[in-house]
């Protein structure tokens, strides 16, 4: 009996392939010869549209992938097998080496991947020794003192100053993003005639805000610590995800009071901001927790360990902008103002200059997958081999 | 946890029909243990390599079509085991399957319409969402629930059963031999075909040469205790569900995706470059379940399916490459055939096939009769010409699934003895008693009914007895 092996097929003639990318491609063929994972999620579809996989095939499949750990507890090939199939690690993997070969400047990148706990902390400790740097040495420092009323905040930080930190970080922020989210739409041949073509906009978009493929494919979840289904994940997810929607929201309300009725902040309580601020830093609070009580208690074999340092990176971050916002809103009016204020910008500008490099890329990647999967799904309907499961869904 | 040596109802095997028996055992108020061979990683014996069962059904349900009747599904049984089959007993069970989809729905079990390329099961079959292995993990947290108690690593190596009726199983445990009574038992510990001693006395050194799809665990030693002393058997020791499968396969747990599913699409030859069997007698889910046999008949139990580039996205990918070459004779020194028989083979092939209209006529999603003419054997349907290199080949050897040997029942699940009469506390249910409805042939889903059947109502019948 001849031995049985699995021959790698080198397609990209890239002798440069990581690890994870030539592991992906080994599953991804056995994933296709198999197929019963078929109705969990996009994944398996998006397989058996093809019969060989190269690099911008295995990355968008990475991509898609929510980690949800359905197909490594249903899958008969799961180690001790010797096909030893974990395709949620291996796609974990090389999602991770996406972010970094997408990001710009990829520099960058590399220094998050490599170390993204530690460089989160380091900006944003940069941020807020900057501020108080310039701010405690003045003569007069306006720090620790009492300010009430509207403009209180900018008796701190002068606005200008104010705008020109968030005007600076932010602006780089959108734009190392956009190149980035040009890149990878550009490496999946992604196109906006595809996007403004069958739906495929609306339906990758419904997908994304509902997380509608961590539903386990029929609503009862995913896994965490064994082979039991829970939709937890599901729920914190949204949790941080529209609260970090609102809170956006907030900041955007809050600069049109401010810059079309020259109202200043901070607002009252009974405002439009505070409240939306409120409710989406609640989301903010109870999300990041809820993620990273699932991630400390998730299988281990379902995830890339090294790069839980980004992820847990993020989620602090997130956390940590939510309860220095709470407690400025709770002590605004006393001399602790000043030091919180800067602490509470500190987290905001430190997450708006990591952003492109940090977790946060998934959302804007995942989102061009799940365009590519719409807009492939579209165009084979009617072919044979086209997966029934997505037209029954 | 050392195992109690004392339950209501023990079961021996931690498959679907064993946990299908544990959770209706327990739900109907036993205390139940349940011995599983493997360690949880491997639990599951063949089952978690199932995909669908069978089931009857007079309407269309969420995930399957339209309808299928007690007839019908009577008809494909009679039609694969040639009638050879406990028809009362096979019509018992077709009724019976029509009520197990909320019965599983209810462990757990989510289903989902047929797979890609599996469409012609869509009237037939409901498909686990996730495959088999879903199906055990949610058996196995359901049994867990409600309080049976499962044993990992657990061997049962001999049943002590005294005018026919049980007494006590011999378990080693992690090592550890200890004895466990029982009010009753269900056996579900599957067939034999892992047990290459025992297969090598059936088939000779022919055995050697068989790959086993499913769990190495199915050694049969309780259906071979069983069978020694005075339980009735049924169906012979050589009929099992073989199908051609992948030569390079692993040993054993090679599953779903070592199936070849081109046949239909080539022309197979033995190692003597010869054809012996139509591979175009019919559609390939109707005939997969021959060609394990037709293959182990072969000298060295081998055979190489051969195609060319026109046919070569026509079928399901396998998980192994292809053995690629540019022409027959180079196609013939890679698999070791003589090249001036291959190639003569495959000239008598191509000479053979009707003229160009009828090739044109060539559609594989209907019995398209594009054959060969005067050809032994003939190939009656979707013949193309093989002459568009490159060449590709896929060797083939017999893939076992299950052997249909196994312990008679009755339309209880309770053993039968060879003197006539049912044994008062032993029941069995799934691949260790398929026999009784699987006399040979196969039909796809048919051994996840038999085993959700049977082990739901063995679990029943030993609960009544368990209270009364």
């Amino acid at each position: 009996m001849s031995v049985p092996t699995i021959e790698i097929v080198d397609i990209t003639n890239n002798n440069t392939q990581s690890s994870a990318l030539v592991e992906a491609e080994r599953m991804a063929n056995i994933c296709n010869a198999c197929r019963y994972c078929e109705g969990f999620c996009a994944v398996f579809p998006a397989i058996t549209q093809r019969r060989n996989f190269n690099e911008h095939d295995l990355e968008y499949l990475a991509n898609l992938c929510h980690n949800c750990g359905a197909c490594y507890h249903a899958c008969q090939y799961a180690p001790p097998h010797e096909f030893s199939i974990n395709l949620p690690q291996t796609l974990a993997e090389l999602r991770a080496e996406t972010y970094q070969k997408y990001a710009w400047p990829v520099k960058l990148g590399s220094l998050f991947h490599r170390n993204g706990l530690m460089v989160a902390i380091s900006v944003v400790l940069a941020m807020i020794l900057l501020m108080s740097g310039l701010l405690l040495f003045q003569d007069s420092t306006p720090v620790f003192a009492e300010h009430l009323g509207e403009g209180a905040f900018y008796q701190v930080i002068s606005h200008q100053a104010m705008v020109a930190l968030a005007g600076t970080s932010f602006g780089f922020s959108i734009i190392a993003l956009f190149v980035s989210f040009i890149k990878f739409c550009r490496a999946n041949s992604i196109t906006l005639a595809h996007v403004f073509s069958n739906n495929v906009l609306v339906k990758a978009s419904y997908a994304a805000g509902t997380l509608k493929y961590l539903d386990g494919g029929n609503g009862q979840g995913c896994h965490t610590k064994d082979e039991s289904f829970s939709n937890k994940r599901r729920y914190f997810h949204h949790a941080m995800a529209w609260g970090f929607v609102l809170c956006f929201l907030a900041t955007s309300v809050a600069t049109l009071f401010e810059y079309t009725l020259d109202i200043m902040s901070p607002f009252p309580v009974i405002s439009l901001p505070v409240i939306l601020g409120s409710l989406g830093g609640l989301g903010l609070i109870v999300g990041p927790l809820g993620l990273l009580w699932l991630k400390m208690i998730t299988d281990p074999k379902i995830m890339s360990i090294k790069h839980l340092g980004m992820d847990y990176a993020f989620l602090l971050l997130l956390l940590f902008i939510s309860i220095t916002g709470f407690l400025l809103l709770g002590f605004r009016s006393t001399s602790a103002m000043g030091m919180l204020l800067i602490i509470h910008l500190g987290f905001v500008f430190g997450l708006f200059l990591v952003l492109p490099y940090s977790k946060f890329v998934h959302a804007l990647y995942r989102f061009v997958a799940l365009l590519k999967f719409y807009h492939e799904q579209e165009a084979t309907k009617n072919k044979l081999n086209s997966s029934r499961y997505i037209a029954n869904k | 946890m050392s195992i109690p040596t004392q339950a209501n109802v023990l079961v021996i095997g931690g498959g679907n029909a064993g946990l299908c028996a544990a959770i209706a055992a327990q739900e109907a108020g036993a205390q139940v243990i349940l011995l599983e061979l493997s360690d949880k990683q491997e639990r599951g014996g063949n089952s978690k390599h199932t995909r669908n069962l069978r089931l009857m059904h007079d309407a269309p349900t969420e995930t399957l079509d339209n309808s299928y009747s007690a007839k019908e599904y009577l008809d494909d049984l009679l039609k694969v085991t040639q009638g050879n089959m406990d028809q009362p007993l096979t019509e018992f069970m077709i009724e019976q399957s029509a009520t197990l989809l909320p019965w599983l729905k209810r462990m757990g079990i989510h289903f989902q319409p047929s797979l890609s390329g599996t469409l012609s099961l869509s009237n037939t079959n409901a498909f686990f969402l996730g495959g088999g292995k879903a199906l055990i993990n949610a058996q196995y947290l359901t049994a867990e629930r409600i309080g049976v108690k499962i044993f990992y690593h657990s061997e049962v190596t001999s049943i002590n059963i005294e005018d026919g009726v049980f007494k006590s199983a011999s378990v080693t445990n992690r090592g550890f031999k200890q004895t466990i009574t029982a009010e009753s038992v269900i056996f579900a510990s599957g067939g034999f075909q892992a047990n290459k001693a025992w297969m090598k006395e059936i088939w000779g050194s022919v055995a050697e040469n068989f790959i086993i799809r499913g769990t190495p665990f199915n050694q049969g030693t309780v259906l071979k205790s069983l069978l020694a002393q005075n339980v009735e058997s049924v169906a012979t020791p050589e009929q099992c569900h073989a199908v051609a499968i992948d030569a390079r396969s692993p040993q054993y747990d090679g599953g779903i995706v070592t199936r070849i599913d081109c046949i239909s699409f080539s022309i197979v030859v033995n190692k003597n470059g010869k054809r012996f069997y139509d591979e175009g007698e019919d559609f390939w889910p109707k005939r997969y379940a021959i060609w394990g046999r037709l293959v182990a008949q072969q000298p060295d139990q081998i055979a190489y399916s051969i195609i060319d580039s026109q046919v070569t996205e026509q079928f399901m990918p396998p998980v192994f490459p292809s053995i690629q070459a540019n022409s027959i004779e180079e196609l013939a020194q890679l698999i070791d055939i003589e090249p001036s028989v291959l190639i003569n083979t495959v000239n008598q092939y191509n000479n053979a096939l009707e003229s160009d209209k009828k090739t044109s006529q060539y559609n594989p999603k209907i019995l398209d009769q594009c054959s060969t003419q005067g050809l032994e054997p003939e190939k009656s349907n979707w013949a193309l010409p093989i002459n568009k290199p490159p060449y590709y080949v896929y060797p083939l050897r017999p893939g076992i699934t299950f052997t249909y040997l196994g312990v008679k029942v009755n339309n209880k699940a309770q053993v039968m003895m060879n003197d006539g009469t049912a044994s008062k506390n032993m029941y069995a249910a799934g691949e260790i008693m398929a026999g009784n409805i699987l006399g040979q042939g196969y039909c796809a889903g048919t051994g996840m009914t038999i085993g959700a059947v049977f082990g739901r109502i063995a679990g029943e019948e030993t609960a009544c007895q368990f209270q009364q």
